[in-house]
């Protein structure tokens, strides 16, 4: 390893060879703004185009001021982050990427949580010297994502999350100088697109350009509804996130405060995601043993590995990209679209209401599932199982709205049947979670025998793709693990190969999986934020007294006195769902 | 944007032409330049054959395609009138030698006559400076081009 020794505001640093000044800086606690760059080890994801030129510094000896961002480090160079033609250049910098930039910040869903407008404080700009032509593009409203490009300021993270994290390649600069946007092919919109509604280019964008579709306001037309009974769902990442919106530490636990909120926010039945997390479990977790009991009677038709279906960003991933494959993956509907389909038949009827009654709102850290409730197939006669769906961000701006005190709120409990929930379906929320739930039904469905160790350590972790084998009793159970869509990607053409050694896969749109969900409070690449939720996460499922899914009294309930049995007649019209084939294809004469 | 079918001999011409570049991503700008020879202009149908075959994104295609402005979207004219404004031909008069084409054509640069007979385009320098102000009309290459000659030009065709 090739050290070289540099000075850096004064003080000495010594850094491996091919460090920049940036990452040099960083480790002796000196701060150099940045715009543009963005950079997340643990997730693949790096994004220094050096475009901004806000990351500038002065190096001695050198005639131009350096982007610090793409300036590797060499032996014995001085560098001065902060002399005033540093930051004259910066602020110059800043007041032209301002000149073309629409100035709402009052009214901007980005607004507090924008880097360029922390930027343009921390360099206290009052006024904008130049003035000029701005661009206009296009507005694009989709279910899920909004794109303001006029807020752009082609910082191309966005792309690099669309294209180099997730491999979806909806994103691409377009046209040239003036008129270049980052933008789908031909400039469509989204919902003409291959988008997944990932949501990880939001999660990235520095501005207001893309934010999620904002559905507070339709909940609380719903709240205020007295013809209306409304039922909330909270999906298991929220609880791990919710607190950083209010300043609390990341990782904090904030379930019984959330209910609280949700209570006091006036829904009527405060219920739990991770109740339909623990009914998935039971029909995805029967469905993998049918396919792999089939497999072991010599059964060639069967389709192994089954693949997870839990997260509708993959779903769609694959129905667009790997068409052929669609009956690889599980039939089981994800949580989401079980809680709402229970809902509104089995709850209903408990209720004595029509299902044309209920609201369901699910609080999710998702873009994706504000798409999936708009899908055809999950809706009856019109009306959808979920209506609305709304992100932690969203949950968190109706709080404020309602002028709760929530770290003073009182701890309360989700309300029954559905918000009881079990170890195993709090889990879902983190990368490896789905399957590890999975694995603890499955063993004792499968073995017979009590499972008296139910934490997997093997299935836990952050790498991108993970591989571990379960033994049950025996039979040894090759599993595989993928989260952010290009490491699914790279599972996937194994299976289309024939060359995947695995019995089952779990795969999470996310890197991360829904911790680090495309709408869950801004991490601003700060990977230690989703390691201190996945933690809370693992946290929350030992301190539950029960921790295997199928042994949730509600869900045991559930079978018998509704459903019958997983995978029943009635399971299959309820709770597991079919796929479309989503490939463009060019027309041909 | 009209909906552009590909007779199916042209598709597998186009097919042809990616793999003689081993569908190499790095090749892209090439397989454009070919492809706009095939097709005359490079439609969406083209862009996401290209794509497919090619294995990258249809965005990062069409970013190619308008980022240089050589390669078009539109169906270029029966005969493409291309007008020098590069240093030497412009300081000799080459913008009122492309006024006076706008106004026989009536159509603006970029654009096609709505009989598909002519379309206008400008282009920076043909390395015949000494010929200056310079047209281009398919293969044929105009010199010592005045806006009175013009119409003579167009007459020819």
């Amino acid at each position: 390893m090739n050290l070289v020794k540099l000075t850096i505001d004064n003080k000495p640093v010594v850094v491996e060879n091919g460090t920049t000044i940036l990452e040099a800086a960083k480790s002796i606690g000196v701060r150099i703004p940045s715009l543009c760059y963005m950079k997340m080890d643990d997730m693949n994801f790096e994004n220094k185009p050096g475009g901004c030129r806000v990351c500038v510094v002065e190096v001695e000896g050198r005639r131009n001021l350096a982007p610090a961002c793409k300036t590797e480090c060499t032996e014995g160079m001085v560098v001065n982050t902060h002399t005033v033609r540093v930051i004259n250049a910066r602020r110059t910098v800043v007041e032209l990427i301002l000149s073309d930039h629409p100035a709402e910040c009052l009214t901007c869903a980005k607004s507090g949580e924008c880097e360029l407008q922390d930027l343009a404080q921390n360099l206290g700009i009052r006024e904008i010297h130049y003035t000029g032509e701005q661009s206009h593009y296009k507005g694009d409203q989709s279910p899920a994502i909004i794109r303001e490009m006029d807020k752009c300021i082609m910082c191309r993270r966005c792309e690099t999350a669309c294209n180099e994290v997730q491999t979806v390649g909806v994103l691409s600069a377009v046209n040239r100088g003036f008129e270049s946007v980052v933008a789908p092919a031909f400039e469509m919109d989204l919902d003409h697109s291959v988008c997944t509604y990932c949501g990880q280019c939001v999660a990235v964008c520095p501005t207001g350009a893309l934010t999620e579709r904002d559905y507070t306001w339709k909940v609380i037309e719903a709240l205020v509804d007295p013809t209306k009974t409304v039922v909330v769902q909270t999906a298991p990442a929220v609880r791990a996130a919710l607190g950083e919106s209010f300043g609390m530490e990341p990782g904090s636990l904030v379930t019984a405060k959330m209910v609280s909120a949700l209570r006091k926010l006036g829904f009527d039945y405060v219920f739990d995601t991770d109740f339909a997390a623990d009914l998935t479990i039971m029909e995805e977790g029967t469905e993998l043993l049918d396919r792999l009991n089939r497999h072991l009677n010599g059964d060639q038709e069967v389709k192994l590995p089954i693949l997870t279906s839990c997260c509708p960003g993959w779903v769609k991933f694959f129905e667009h990209q790997f068409p052929e494959m669609m009956d690889v993956p599980s039939t089981a509907k994800s949580p989401q679209q079980m809680f709402g389909a229970i809902a509104k038949s089995y709850f209903a009827k408990k209720l004595d209401k029509k299902r044309e009654d209920l609201v369901v709102v699910s609080v999710m850290p998702c873009l994706a599932k504000k798409y999936e409730c708009t899908r055809e197939e999950f809706s009856v006669n019109g009306d959808p199982d979920v209506n609305v769906s709304i992100t932690t961000r969203e949950l968190a701006q109706l709080i404020r709205n309602a002028n709760l005190d929530f770290a003073s709120l009182p701890d309360d409990d989700f309300d029954q049947p559905m918000g009881e929930s079990t170890g195993a379906s709090v889990i879902f929320g983190t990368t490896g979670g789905v399957i590890e739930a999975a694995v603890r039904t499955a063993y004792e469905l499968h073995t017979g025998k009590i499972l008296e160790k139910v934490d997997f350590k093997e299935l836990r972790g952050m790498e991108g793709s993970r591989k571990a084998t379960v033994d049950f009793d025996g039979l040894k159970l090759n599993i595989g693990i993928a989260h952010g869509l290009g490491n699914a990607r790279k599972l996937l053409e194994e299976v289309k190969a024939g060359k995947s050694e695995f019995h089952a896969i779990e795969i999470m749109a996310c890197p991360g999986g829904c911790i680090g969900g495309g709408g869950q409070p801004y991490h601003h690449g700060n990977v230690d934020i989703l390691k201190k939720r996945q933690r809370a996460i693992y946290e929350e499922d030992k301190g539950k007294p029960i921790r295997k899914s199928h042994e949730n009294p509600f869900i045991q309930e559930l079978y018998k006195e509704f459903l019958g049995k997983p995978m029943s007649d009635l399971s299959h019209e309820l709770l597991h769902t079919h796929y479309f084939d989503r490939k463009k294809k060019a027309e041909v004469e | 944007m009209a909906k552009v079918k590909i007779p199916e001999n042209k598709v597998q011409e186009l097919k042809d032409l990616c793999a003689s570049y081993n569908n190499e991503p790095g090749e892209l700008i090439n397989v454009l330049h070919g492809a706009q020879g095939m097709f005359g202009y490079l439609p969406a149908e083209v862009q996401e054959i290209v794509a497919d075959q090619m294995n990258v994104s249809v965005a990062h295609v069409y970013g190619v395609v308008t980022f240089y402005s050589f390669f078009s979207m539109l169906p270029k004219g029966k005969h493409p009138i291309s007008i020098c404004m590069g240093t030497a031909c412009y300081v000799r008069g080459a913008e009122k030698v492309l006024d006076e084409f706008k106004r026989h054509l009536e159509v603006k640069v970029g654009e096609t006559t709505p009989d598909g007979k002519f379309s206008l385009s400008c282009l920076r320098c043909v390395g015949a400076c000494g010929l200056a102000p310079v047209v281009t009309i398919g293969e044929r290459v105009y010199g010592r081009v005045s806006p009175e000659d013009v119409k003579g030009i167009l007459g020819e065709y």
